[in-house]
């Protein structure tokens, strides 16, 4: 296997949330890498600081401990390296598609030509451009979650961070989004970081997966997700025989108690 | 008009069109009903059409009126109005701005806002009339005052109940405290805005008229107190008639900005 340059290295990352009554260890010293082009998914049970643990990757958090570094460079404040896609596709109403792939882009001060017509790339490559004077509320969920992604996408971040990003979808748009969304993030050749509750979105999408324990979140164990050539896309990953034996793996560990 | 549609969509539209048509009409029917009743009665000596007034009457007093002045009296008080009003809603939306901007600012000062929103703001009228002086002033204070702190309370609580994971949104590209307003807290409470203008149109005509019934020299406040101080019922219920009036076309003077401003703002997103 050729050796990858590490693009994220997150290291000793601790967090405690001071509140009034009381403090709230949420991380305790996690640390790991990740390569460049690589999708890593974190796995955890609800409420152990997953997000907690992305806001910190993308500088919208400071950590109470440890360092994070993106291409050696230390990570203090938000960065231009990072996109960041939230749960819900937070399209803003009174904006028109067009106007809101490039918000991103107008926040960042980088309107010009060139980014402008890389907005219209992504939009045309990925069956949206006629939606562009749309508004967001004459689209599906599915659409909608494409042009958030896409608003992501504009900014040209070298890693992708999905915070539950499918999870706000119905069964059957989120298999079809995640072949999509997988589709896409290989063919731009994105570094993705993904925090799910969803074990199996995890194995259909993940090169690695993290598993984290419960609050305090600390790594349990780490999973190298290896299908064969012929299963890659998500869908063809559930159909695969190791799908199980990697799901039931995960899920003992999980150790999920209702 | 029906093409093409079916037979049962026909049929629902028909009821649909029948039924807004029947309410129109009762409602024009009743107004004349109550308009003659109240006319015939007065004619019959049933009722006092001195102390009840009447409806020939209040026409008479308005076409009289027409000839001295009443059209000075009308833009007076939607002068004073209309100046309360702006002034209101922008000094109120501005320190919405501030307390939004500064949470402790916001901490500091509200059991001030909470006194002040349950204070009667008439109350002090006489205050305001030897501060500012006695005249129009005065009255255009004492519909600021009215209107101000409700416009505070309203535009704040619209401002902090702004979608959390929008402006996470936003600062994850970046964007700094001015940013997160302009594109993601002002828009958002572009509604709460019309909300409140619709809310202090009112509530500056109940300032206007208060303040015009302490200090004024003209004015359908005015005209209200001095038709009562002499006994002139047709020109008191001459003014209030016309008040109502005024007060429906500001209430859609203001719809009708929304609607524009609401197209305005899907045209300009293109």
């Amino acid at each position: 296997m050729i050796h990858l340059k590490t693009i994220l290295r997150v290291e000793n990352i601790c967090k405690t949330y001071q509140a009034q009554n009381g403090e709230i260890e949420a991380i305790r010293d996690i640390s790991f890498t990740v390569d460049e082009g690589e999708y890593i998914s974190i796995v955890g049970p609800s409420g152990s600081g997953k997000s907690t643990l992305l806001s910190i990757i993308a500088g919208l958090l400071e950590p109470s401990g440890g360092k994070i570094y993106i291409n050696d460079m230390p990570v203090q404040g938000v960065t231009q390296d990072i996109g960041y896609m939230l749960q819900s596709d937070n399209l803003l109403e009174w904006r028109s598609i067009w106007k809101n792939v490039l918000l991103g882009l107008e926040i960042r001060k980088m309107l010009n030509s060139e980014t402008i017509e890389y907005a219209k790339s992504l939009l045309k490559n990925y069956g949206l451009y006629e939606f562009k004077d749309k508004h967001p509320s004459q689209l599906s969920g599915g659409m909608r979650q494409r042009v958030a992604l896409i608003r992501t996408l504009a900014v040209k971040p070298d890693i992708l961070l999905l915070d539950e990003a499918f999870s706000a979808l119905d069964y059957q748009t989120r298999l079809k989004l995640t072949d999509d969304v997988y589709r896409i993030l290989k063919k731009e050749n994105k570094t993705t970081l993904m925090v799910t509750h969803d074990i199996a979105e995890s194995i259909c999408m993940a090169d690695r997966i993290i598993v984290l324990t419960k609050r305090p979140a600390k790594i349990k164990s780490m999973h190298t997700i290896d299908f064969p050539e012929d299963a890659k896309t998500p869908l063809q990953r559930r159909n695969h025989p190791d799908f199980r034996h990697y799901f039931n793996t995960i899920w003992k560990e999980l150790d999920v108690h209702v | 008009m029906y093409n093409g549609l079916s037979k049962e969509r026909v049929e629902y539209l028909r009821q649909n069109k029948k039924r807004k048509t029947v309410i129109t009409i009762t409602r024009i029917v009743g107004l004349i009903c109550v308009i003659a009743l109240w006319e015939v009665l007065a004619r019959l000596k049933i009722i006092d059409s001195f102390i009840m007034s009447q409806p020939s009457r209040i026409v008479d007093t308005f076409i009289n009126m027409m000839s001295s002045g009443l059209m000075k009296h009308i833009g007076v008080t939607c002068l004073e109005t209309l100046i309360g009003f702006l002034l209101g809603t922008a000094m109120g939306t501005l320190v919405a701005v501030l307390l939004w901007w500064s949470n402790f600012m916001s901490r500091v000062m509200e059991p001030l806002l909470v006194i002040l929103n349950s204070l009667p703001k008439i109350a002090l009228g006489p205050v305001i009339i030897i501060w500012v002086g006695a005249g129009m002033q005065a009255i255009i204070v004492v519909a600021i005052a009215i209107s101000l702190i409700v416009t505070i309370l309203e535009m704040l609580n619209g401002f902090i109940s702004t979608d959390g994971e929008k402006i996470k949104m936003v600062k994850t590209f970046g964007a700094n405290k001015l940013v997160v307003f302009t594109k993601i807290v002002f828009p958002s409470n572009i509604g709460t805005l019309f909300n409140s203008l619709k809310i202090n149109i009112g509530l500056s005509l109940v300032g206007v008229i208060a303040g015009e019934f302490l200090v004024s020299k003209a004015g359908l406040g005015y005209l209200i107190v001095y038709g009562g101080q002499v006994f002139q019922m047709d020109l008191v219920m001459c003014s209030v008639i016309i008040l109502a009036a005024v007060a429906a076309l500001m209430y859609q003077g203001v719809v009708l900005l929304e609607k524009f401003s609401n197209r305005i703002l899907k045209f300009s997103s293109k």
